[in-house]
């Protein structure tokens, strides 16, 4: 119950925004005053109607997991995020097998298989990418200098990066 | 003789050492993509595009491949479906429904061969079929106008939420949310961005493969993380595998209805594979009477869901081909793909690019014939890999996903684009949303917008044109039905559950 309306409370709120961002569309002599409006405000329109539906008639409440399982999958979510601000400026292998390590870990949590998945994935497939496929520009390793790996990291801090 | 010549022109393309060897080891690749479980055909043949497209693979060798990773897909897809009672997409779950009991009565082997016959049955047909009615509806789509195409995409939406969801507003805002994101970029008509919240990075629009694969692979972690990898485990021992000729004959009855019943499933755009396995499983149902004993493991329901499921798949490739329009969840990944190779589905690809058609078809032939081969004396090598254990397996997808995306267009932004779709697809899985609105909507959004902006300039502005024709109304009429009758009649067509241990 509340689930459903807290997302069509959510979906209303981005429709809204996203209707009052379709007027503000820039237009100019070549696309007419309206066509390119027309059809985000249509969708908005749309989705506001249905959040409503959802906030007035919600379905039952899924079963969500236990609170220790939203933190692992928080965790999982940063690890993903700073591996894939890494994996340029480190290259495939060591960051691969770091963030395999890990999240085999959260879906088996034994310390040994774990890290050997890390390891045996991230050679394996480093194998895989560079001589099977060819992608060897993509997974190559690299070694960078400090300066490069804040630059990376702080796309991920708001205000800090980009 | 218009298809034989055409067939042969297909077979010649086909034929090649070099094409056959792509159709068998993507046969085999796609097999264990379905096999395993938590991978279907859709997030498997989604993680394989950005990595077919860095190969620099030609147009009719990526589609080769790719639509041999999907056959094999849909074919591996009942085994996980029958020793471990864990369907790999939503079609295969009729077959859990007799495959799983029969495989507990210590029957797994020949449930595998049967389910495999009767794919294999379900495909072929649908093979012809699409033979013979695709370059029909090719000619007929040349009659479609703007107003038509709006039309046509909005049945797909329609039908797609009616039987996807259980819940009408879940879907709808599901592909108010696909259709939302494919406006974010620059406007192809003024050169102006739009909604892209002055975020360069949002100027190229977000890619569709970005979404697709955050949707379905990446949220599968979240989903495994959470369960911890638990009931990955096979519960059903496999003896001995001989071909049960008596239950393959006994069954070719159903398995001749069930495809023709999952073929016209396939062709509705947006209804596809779950569509066509639940209706060819409820006729068998009803046709075999309460002394049938569907869902205690007879081999009538095996046969009918995979021949379903299998002539679905082919019949929704009809749409695909010469409107553009996927009928599946499946159907709208090989649409990206086609998109990605700059290949536009439509009538027009029938006359100018024939050898992609037909070579096409050919190889769906081939891919066949190739899976029956290979299905029914190996299938003890594709169980095998249910063995992979969870806590391998999911890393090394996630893995393979990251170096995909990072090889289109080597940016941070789209893996972390991806992480984000990953979360909401566990979200809106949670919340019984269907994800596959929200992909159709990013594929098709451009189109969709871009038929009603003609047809709006074409009437200066007139919004009645949208009903002009006879084409058009019926597709509305269609439309707003498929969207509407499944409400009254939920209570009626129910969704038999899985069974539960």
């Amino acid at each position: 119950m509340a689930s459903d309306r807290i997302f069509g409370l959510v979906t209303l709120i981005t429709a809204v925004a996203y209707l009052a961002a379709a007027t503000q569309i820039q237009t100019n002599f070549f696309s007419g005053e309206y066509l390119p409006k027309l059809f985000p405000m249509l969708i908005g329109g749309v989705a506001a109607i249905c959040s409503l539906v959802m906030i007035f008639k919600p379905d039952p409440e899924p079963e969500w997991p236990a609170s220790q399982s939203w933190l692992n999958m928080g965790l999982a979510v940063v690890v993903l995020a700073i591996y894939a601000v890494l994996l340029k400026p480190l290259g495939f292998i060591l960051p691969t097998a770091i963030a395999a390590g890990i999240l085999s870990y959260q879906i088996s949590p034994r310390a040994k298989p774990a890290m050997m998945a890390g390891i045996g994935l991230s050679l394996g497939l480093y194998v895989l990418f560079k001589f099977a496929l060819g992608l060897g520009n993509i997974v190559a390793y690299r070694i960078p200098t400090p300066a490069k790996l804040w630059e990376a990291i702080a796309i991920l801090i708001p205000f800090v990066g980009p | 003789m218009d298809i034989l010549a055409n067939l042969a022109l297909g077979f010649s393309v086909a034929l090649s050492p070099y094409t056959l060897m792509l159709a068998i080891s993507g046969c085999f690749l796609g097999t264990i993509i379905g096999a395993l479980p938590g991978l279907g055909p859709s997030n498997g043949v989604a993680i394989l595009i950005p990595i077919t497209f860095t190969l620099g693979l030609d147009a009719t060798s990526a589609l080769v491949l790719m639509t041999s990773v999907y056959y094999g897909a849909m074919y591996g897809g009942r085994i996980s479906s029958i020793l471990l009672n864990i369907p790999g997409d939503e079609p295969a779950l009729m077959t859990t429904l007799d495959g799983y009991p029969m495989a507990k009565q210590g029957r797994a082997g020949d449930a595998l061969v049967l389910s495999g016959v009767a794919s294999f049955v379900g495909a072929l047909l649908a093979t012809f079929g699409l033979m013979l009615l695709a370059p029909t509806l090719a000619r007929v789509a040349f009659l479609f106008g703007p107003a038509e195409y709006f039309a046509l995409y909005l049945l797909a939406f329609c039908t797609l939420g009616g039987m996807a969801s259980n819940n009408q507003a879940k879907s709808a805002i599901a592909a108010c949310i696909g259709l939302g994101i494919a406006m974010i970029g620059v406007d192809s008509s003024s050169g102006l961005p739009r909604l892209t919240g002055g975020n360069l990075h949002l100027y190229d629009g977000i890619d569709f493969l970005v979404a697709i694969v955050g949707l379905f692979a990446i949220a599968e972690v979240f989903f495994f993380i959470e369960s911890h990898g638990k009931g990955s485990s096979i519960g059903v021992k496999l003896d001995k595998v001989r071909i049960p000729w008596a239950d393959i004959w006994s069954t070719k009855w159903t398995m001749l209805r069930s495809s023709g019943v999952g073929f016209i499933a396939g062709i509705l755009p947006g209804a596809g594979a779950s569509l066509g396995s639940f209706l060819a499983y409820m006729t068998e149902k009803s046709v075999a009477g309460k002394d049938g004993g569907f869902g205690t493991g007879v081999p009538k329901g095996i046969a009918a869901p995979e021949a379903g499921n299998n002539a679905a798949a082919g019949g929704a490739l009809v749409p695909m081909l010469t409107l553009g329009v996927p009928g599946s969840g499946t159907t709208a990944v090989l649409l990206a793909l086609l998109m990605t190779l700059n290949i536009t589905p439509g009538p027009t690809l029938f006359t100018d690019r024939p050898e992609v058609v037909w070579g096409l078809i050919a190889s769906l032939l081939i891919a066949n014939v190739v899976l029956l081969l290979m299905n029914v004396p190996m299938v003890k090598i594709f169980v095998k890999v249910l063995m992979v254990p969870a806590w391998i397996l999911l890393p090394g997808v996630t893995m393979i996903s990251f170096v995909g995306i990072f090889s289109l267009s080597g940016s941070y932004f789209d893996l972390l684009l991806m992480i984000g779709f990953g979360v909401m697809g566990y979200i809106l899985r949670k919340l019984d949303i269907p994800t596959v609105p929200v992909i159709l909507g990013i594929l098709l959004g451009g189109n969709m917008e871009d038929a009603l902006r003609r047809a709006m300039t074409l009437s200066d502005g007139d919004p009645t044109y949208l009903f002009s024709s006879p084409i058009a109304i019926g597709l509305w009429v269609a439309a707003i039905a498929g969207f509407v009758a499944p409400m009254f009649l939920r209570n009626i067509l129910r969704k038999p559950q899985a069974i539960t241990d």
